[in-house]
């Protein structure tokens, strides 16, 4: 009797704890989408008041994976905003979330395009070989795909890449790292040489080194002595991992001040723990980090929803490959926190945006850095006598081999983002070490 | 209360119940089970909860597609419980199919990537089916042996495997990973479309589920009318036993286990040749350990994996579909679908047991 009475108790508690945690969770989300909205209104700058008609418009969303991942919720806010701002109602937009990058890419692009979505979007790496054999299959349906690299070559009217020009994002946040660290240096904290950054980077991969070499050459900018290690973790989302190799840079490498290309909290929640500045990505982490937060670059991907779908409710063509930029208010940088910037940031990160977007400052302007060519690095690269980089053949198109197909430096700078949207920079320059590449 | 009495209720074991009572409480189990679902989605969300059972019916069968991508997603579930099931039964707790999957898909993919345009179609067909059920072989074959050798834990075993093999599978993706440093490997010969399966009609599912069909008819047979079958069902019930009428249990166990992972290792084969064309370390998804449940589900029976299977999958795909459709988190779904999960195998318990009152032979009552 008293058996059955006390597994009857534990049911009941069991139960009722199984009641509160699902109450107290349904709040805390709703509270969370209402502010992601009311933020993601309140960064809509001037819109373009063309008049389009969208009443037969219908917009299929595809996402790896939920609100949860950082990655995508910057997805999922920009594409409700798209949305609204487009005067769309509910029911003429679809998001599938938690979509693996496989056959399931496939059959959600499908699923969409016969709930009879006229424009489909993907937003990660892996969807677009899927998103390609769903573009052949619907030739009437337009597929765009976020970070991709194929549409180019693959030459399908229907399939489409997207990215921005997050390189300009990060030069920026660079600058505001390189005024931190002369800080540092005048207040005697470090000496010159000792100005050595650390970053943590997902993968080997074009995309994140284009990225880590666009935040030196910002903070060289500003500070000629600076110098840079970078450790891979192998992964885009690695919360363990990114934590380990912030502290490890710290502690071991002796680096005084951090960033990363990894899309958890780990380096920055470490880099509060251990009062060391941090730049951050894709979104500020000062509420985390209030004391070592500096500022974060991130890719506003609403302007390209925005433009894409506009197009295909007026018929018009969609670029093979779009690059979002500052201008387009694509790539954008935070507010920064005064508590950890060194004075003066703002206003100098204004100056340095104006002459970005006017052309008269690149990020890859071959004075700006040196790159030593051997057996095996830099092979795609010409080098003149002092280090120079005169010519690079980058690997544009993609495919199994590997090799460079375009010349991607002129006029004294690499284009990069220019002949396809995805980056290519794929360069080892001076000044930056690699810990572990891991191949 | 008096002790001689004994508890007010006590549990009894059910001589055997007829087939149709029991599916009589299962389906109770499984009314209760949407009433449930329907009080607690209507609490928190304030959706009417005959609507979220609409969509996730419409979900699974509002489109011809829909019908085939759940019939797909059935199948693979029911071959990688097939694989299970002998393992199961022999009382060797295989909960290493997730990596005995993910090395079959391995094995599958370096076919395809290394001979795709080397060998002919053919023998490009028969490497990769070889060389895939091998794999899986081996993935069950190791902790069977240490099992058999050493008696050594094969629910860790065969757990520290699956981890293994998705190493094993993230390494070689970085290997032949396009473009370089993605980390991805993308659709594997998309050009030639060597090594994939051939469609049948225009229908990309067809062939992967009639292979498992075929699996299906052969694991009934081989569970219940062969030599193998019965041997591995003395196995489970009692080794000594086993060993006593002359049974070689070391060799049952590992031929079993061989055989188990083969199946698993064929799952890998359709999902890599059939569907999806490329090598994720995410190509299983769980599947290893959800064909468990629907395994335990139907006591390892071929036949009765075939509704469990549908039952899970049908649920997953309609736990998304409500997702899309009502914006809510995958995680809600995933709730309805634990409660449903919930009620039926606990419908098990009163289909094995009773519960009785004292009263019984007392006249008091």
């Amino acid at each position: 009797m008293k058996k059955i009475v006390a597994m009857a108790l534990g049911a009941v508690m069991i139960a009722s704890l199984a009641a509160c945690g699902g109450s107290s969770s349904k709040p805390a989300s709703t509270e969370a989408a209402q502010e992601s909205a009311a933020a993601a209104e309140s960064t809509d700058g001037g819109a373009s008041g063309e008049a389009v008609d969208m009443s037969n418009m219908k917009v299929g969303f595809i996402f790896l994976h939920d609100e949860n991942s950082t990655y995508d919720l910057n997805f999922i806010n920009a594409a409700e905003a798209a949305c609204k701002k487009l005067g769309m109602t509910e029911d003429q937009y679809m998001l599938k979330k938690n979509v693996p990058e496989g056959q399931e890419c496939y059959d959600a692009a499908a699923d969409l395009a016969d709930a009879g979505c006229n424009i489909i979007f993907a937003d990660s790496f892996g969807h677009e070989d899927f998103m390609i054999q769903a573009a052949k299959e619907f030739p009437d349906v337009q597929f765009c795909h976020a970070t991709g690299t194929k549409a180019h070559t693959e030459g399908l009217d229907n399939y489409h890449n997207a990215f921005a020009s997050i390189y300009e994002g990060r030069y920026l946040a660079g600058v505001a790292a390189g005024m931190k660290l002369n800080q540092m240096i005048e207040d005697g904290k470090i000496t010159e040489d000792g100005a050595k950054m650390g970053y943590v980077g997902a993968y080997t991969y074009a995309e994140v080194i284009s990225g880590y070499t666009s935040f030196y050459l910002g903070a060289k900018s500003v500070c000629p002595s600076v110098t840079m290690d970078v450790t891979f973790t192998g992964s885009w989302y690695d919360e363990t991992a990114e934590k380990e190799a912030a502290h490890k840079l710290i502690t071991d490498d002796g680096c005084v001040l951090i960033s990363q290309h990894a899309d958890s909290m780990g380096a920055p929640t470490e880099c509060e723990d251990q009062g060391v500045p941090d730049v951050s990505y894709n979104g500020s982490t000062v509420d985390a980090c209030p004391n070592t937060f500096i500022i974060s670059s991130r890719i506003n991907w609403e302007p390209y929803y925005e433009y894409a779908i506009k197009a295909c409710a007026a018929g018009e063509k969609i670029d093979a490959d779009w690059t979002g930029t500052l201008q387009t208010g694509s790539v954008e940088i935070t507010e920064v926190n005064d508590k950890a910037a060194a004075p003066g940031t703002t206003e100098k990160l204004e100056e340095v945006k104006k002459a970005l977007e006017d052309g008269s400052v690149h990020v890859f302007d071959t004075a700006n850095f040196t790159v030593t060519k051997d057996d095996k690095t830099n092979v795609n690269a010409t080098v003149d006598g002092s280090g120079k980089l005169t010519g690079y053949m980058a690997d544009v198109d993609t495919d199994a081999e590997y090799k460079g197909d375009t010349e991607a430096v002129s006029d004294g700078y690499f284009h990069e983002s220019e002949y396809r949207s995805a980056p290519y920079f794929d360069l080892q320059i001076d000044g930056i070490k690699l810990l572990d590449t891991k191949m | 209360m008096n002790d001689k009495k004994g508890p007010l209720f006590h549990v009894a074991r059910r001589p055997h119940m007829v087939w149709y009572k029991a599916w009589g409480i299962r389906a109770i189990a499984l009314i209760l089970a949407l009433i449930a679902c329907a009080v607690i989605t209507t609490l928190l969300t304030g959706l009417n909860p005959l609507d979220v059972y609409a969509t996730m019916i419409k979900g699974n069968l509002s489109t011809p597609r829909r019908v085939w991508v759940l019939l797909q997603e059935l199948s693979i579930l029911l071959c990688i419980s097939l694989g299970l099931a002998p393992a199961f039964k022999m009382k060797f707790w295989n909960i290493g199919g997730e990596g005995q999957v993910l090395v079959g898909c391995l094995a599958t993919g370096a076919v395809m990537i290394l001979l795709g345009d080397k060998v002919p179609g053919p023998v490009l067909m028969i490497l990769m089916i070889v060389v895939s059920l091998a794999a899986g072989a081996l993935w069950g074959a190791i902790p069977a042996f240490f099992k058999a050798k050493y008696n050594t834990n094969e629910t860790l075993f065969t757990l520290m495997m699956n981890y293994v093999g998705t190493q094993l599978m993230a390494y070689f993706i970085i290997v032949w990973e396009v473009p370089k440093g993605s980390g991805k490997v993308g659709i594997i010969n998309q050009a030639s479309e060597a090594g994939w399966f051939p469609m049948i009609g225009h229908n990309k599912y067809l062939l992967n589920i009639l292979i498992v069909a075929a699996v299906t008819v052969f694991m009934y047979i081989y569970m219940n009318y062969t030599k193998h079958g019965y041997e591995i069902a003395v196995v489970g019930e009692s080794q000594n036993t086993a060993r006593y009428v002359g049974i070689n249990v070391k060799k049952v166990i590992i031929r079993t286990m061989c055989l188990s992972g083969a199946i698993c290792g064929l799952t890998g084969l359709l999902l890599v040749a059939g569907t999806n064309h490329t090598i994720t370390t995410s190509l299983a998804g769980g599947r290893g350990f959800t064909a468990v449940m629907v395994a335990w589900m139907a006591k390892f029976s071929p036949i009765g994996m075939i509704f469990t299977s549908f039952l899970i999958a049908f649920l997953s795909k309609g736990a998304t579909e409500i997702s899309t459709m009502f914006g809510l988190n995958q995680s809600f779904a995933d709730i309805l679908t634990g409660i449903i999960i919930f009620f039926i195998i606990g419908s098990e318990f009163f289909i094995n047991y009773q519960i009785r009152r004292r009263s019984d032979g007392e006249k008091e009552a």
